[in-house]
């Protein structure tokens, strides 16, 4: 039997370009295998190679996507692939955001399968786990031991044209089949163990809809009181509280009173997931403390909350973040705040 | 985050570049912003460029939170 092809799909630091300062590197390809694709190049050896490896920087998909991805497309399809491998991503939001692109390109217009790997609370799992086989994998690349065989698996399943059914993040895609008792005697069985208080099984899982109504627009913001929230990181010149810059074990509460304008002198960026050059130069970039400071002043807002709150949304877990949140949101209550400006990165 | 301060009855508003996330994790006011380094900055720019261009930003954060909705909105500034 030929062969498959395989292209692999990686980001900047993978492919050892560099880190963060790197990640607005535009889409390049190369021949045959770049860094974690000599794993699945070894562990496929019999089956397949590893053709061609596409590389781009994770600001610069995210950023672009609608440029970025008709240029990524064809320089994957040049290889002729069977199949593409994207990722591993683990935790890392922008990559599996770009890993679940691709694969939905791949997909969509290739028409053949994507393989990736992702944690479960990566965004890119929710929005794009329908287009690829994507295994589940630890928050971060400590799991790559584990997550190569697992994808290493069901490519291998792939290539022999054996049924996958499980091992990936559920794609969430209706089989139907023939069951042995009509949907009606089913529905009527189940309500009868339901009310008579027995253990019954659904046979559809509800999907957890987590959605918060709209809040009240601000009557007038000329006469409300704004506060200043981050996830993007900026601390004060020292990060004091030593906020971590990947998963944060608690967020900063800091006094904007003495400051109109930051400066390389008396801000920074604590957050590890994006290129801090430009936030440790001017922290108004990721909070804007000196065009809302003038805003007030000008009558434009009310007033200010005297402090800004800051944590570290890379790799933070979503259970921790809304943590964060409602002890912040009880604070800015109890000071009549009236409404939030919230930063990310 | 967005969600748990609105949650407790507060709006926001939530400037952030990659929107996608913003919407699947559902945020109800979102503002895009310009890069992941720099969301309400542009280095390129003369620094007065720069700061016109983050009160633009921030005014259009202001009137999303002016703005009753009732559905995730995403507040394009022009």
């Amino acid at each position: 039997m030929e062969k498959w092809k395989i292209v692999h799909y990686i980001n900047q630091f993978y492919a050892g370009i560099g880190g963060e300062e790197k990640a607005a590197t535009p889409p390049e390809k190369h021949d045959g295998h770049l860094g974690p694709g000599m794993a699945f190049a070894a562990q496929l050896k019999d089956v397949a190679d590893i053709v061609g490896t596409v590389v781009c920087g994770d600001s610069y998909f995210n950023e672009h996507p609608e440029s970025a991805s008709p240029v990524v497309l064809e320089m994957i399809r040049s290889f002729s692939p069977d199949l593409v491998i994207v990722g591993p991503a683990f935790n890392a939001g922008r990559y599996g955001m770009a890993c679940g692109m691709v694969a939905k390109l791949v997909d969509e217009e290739l028409k053949i399968p994507a393989v990736g790997g992702l944690y479960a609370e990566n965004p890119g799992a929710d929005l794009y786990k329908r287009y690829g086989y994507f295994v589940e994998t630890a928050n971060s690349a400590t799991g790559m031991r584990q997550a190569v065989p697992a994808m290493v698996g069901i490519v291998r399943k792939l290539i022999a044209g054996e049924p996958v059914t499980e091992g990936y993040l559920p794609k969430g895609l209706r089989k139907n089949y023939f069951a042995a008792e009509r949907g009606s005697k089913r529905a009527v069985d189940m309500l009868l163990k339901k009310l008579g208080g027995e253990d019954f099984t659904t046979e559809y899982p509800m999907p957890v809809f987590d959605r918060v109504a709209p809040a009240p627009a601000v009557k007038d913001i000329a006469k409300a009181k704004i506060a200043l929230v981050s996830s993007g990181g900026p601390v004060p010149k020292g990060n004091p509280d030593r906020i971590e810059s990947s998963s944060a074990s608690k967020f900063g509460k800091y006094d904007l009173r003495n400051i109109d304008d930051f400066t390389a002198e008396n801000g920074e960026t604590a957050h590890g997931g994006y290129d801090p050059v430009y936030a440790n130069e001017d922290l108004d970039r990721v909070l804007p403390l000196d065009v809302v400071k003038e805003m007030v002043a000008a009558g434009e807002i009310g007033s200010l909350h005297d402090y800004w709150y800051a944590t570290v949304g890379n790799g933070t877990s979503v259970a921790n973040a809304k943590k964060y949140a409602a002890e912040i949101a009880k604070e800015l209550l109890d000071a009549n705040v009236n409404a939030v400006i919230l930063t990310s990165t | 985050m967005v969600k748990e301060i609105e949650r407790h009855g507060l709006p926001v508003v939530h400037m952030c570049t990659v929107v996608p996330i913003s919407l699947t994790v559902g945020a109800n006011r979102i503002v895009p912003t310009v890069a992941i380094p720099y969301p309400l900055g542009n280095p390129a720019l003369e620094p007065a460029e720069e700061k016109e261009l983050r009160r633009k930003l921030v005014r259009q954060a202001l009137k999303a939170l002016s703005t009753e909705i009732d559905d995730q909105t995403v507040f394009k500034t022009l």
